[in-house]
């Protein structure tokens, strides 16, 4: 789906990237630990997150982060919408809580950029 | 390439054996203690490597390792130096930083395992996660540190 339509889905208000909601995207991550995002999650996916400094621009930067997705209501920090201006990132913020936003989105056919992480017990 | 970023060596051959041929080579300082420019380094190493037109997942792996290790010198060294090497086999990432050290490197290798601050956490950092991603994301990996001096890290992704 489109980032408007991922937009339009969780009812988010644009902060960086109004000329790039036309991107495709598929998959998404969600944590707020950035050393998790830096060791899962992949390349064009999506990156659900509650923080809100300038290290989620840097993490979506350094690993092709399609556009970052602020979730429970929180907004960019002043230096963080400098940057992903800078780095061409879009940031959007929804008020729905992380679970709610990955929930609505998954109904709609984003999926996660990987489904488990390590071993598990049940084979794929 | 941009001008004057080409380290031309003239060498010996056994100095050539031990550079294995530098095709280019760029030191970055990082400043300790602050996050204020933490990744300002790997948005510049990630747009040489770009701008060279290398392999786009070596490009990511190269500026994930270059990030995690600038964020241990924002976090725990008083300063660190980056420097990006690049012969015609491999980008090389080496760090040094000059600081409080790791005293138990096998401990500090762990996931999980971290002397993290609460300053570092609101980063989303402090996980104990770091020196793996690092390990992980390489091809070659070689940490070395004394305690109270500081700590050098050596990364190689082959190309």
């Amino acid at each position: 789906m489109t980032l408007r339509e991922v937009k339009e889905i969780l009812n988010a208000e644009v902060y960086v990237g109004d000329d790039q909601l036309g991107m495709e995207v598929k998959t998404a991550f969600g944590a707020d630990l950035m050393s998790d995002v830096l060791a899962f999650a992949k390349a064009g996916s999506l990156l659900l997150t509650g923080l809100t400094n300038p290290q989620i621009v840097r993490t979506s930067d350094v690993l092709d982060i399609a556009a970052i997705i602020i979730v429970r209501g929180k907004r960019p920090l002043p230096e963080t919408i400098r940057l992903a201006e800078e780095l061409k990132i879009p940031i959007l913020g929804t008020n729905y809580i992380l679970f709610e936003t990955a929930g609505r989105l998954y109904e709609k056919g984003i999926v996660g950029c990987v489904e488990t992480v390590g071993k598990t017990s049940e084979p794929n | 390439m941009k001008k004057g970023s080409l380290v031309a060596l003239k060498q010996s051959a056994k100095q050539a054996n031990q550079t294995e041929n530098i095709i280019y080579e760029k030191s970055f300082t990082v400043e300790g203690k602050t996050f204020k420019h933490a990744g300002k380094v790997s948005t510049q190493v990630k747009a040489i490597l770009q701008n060279m037109n290398y392999p786009i997942d070596k490009v990511r792996r190269a500026a994930i390792v270059t990030y995690e290790a600038e964020i241990n010198i924002c976090s725990y060294a008083e300063k660190g130096t980056i420097t990006l090497r690049l012969t015609p086999g491999k980008i090389i990432i080496d760090v040094t930083d000059k600081g409080q050290g790791i005293a138990d490197i096998n401990l500090a290798m762990k996931e999980g395992y971290s002397t993290a601050t609460r300053r570092i956490w609101q980063m989303g950092f402090g996980a104990g996660m770091g020196l793996s991603n690092m390990k992980n994301y390489s091809d070659a990996f070689d940490i070395s540190s004394e305690a109270g001096i500081g700590t050098n890290v050596k990364m190689v992704i082959n190309v």
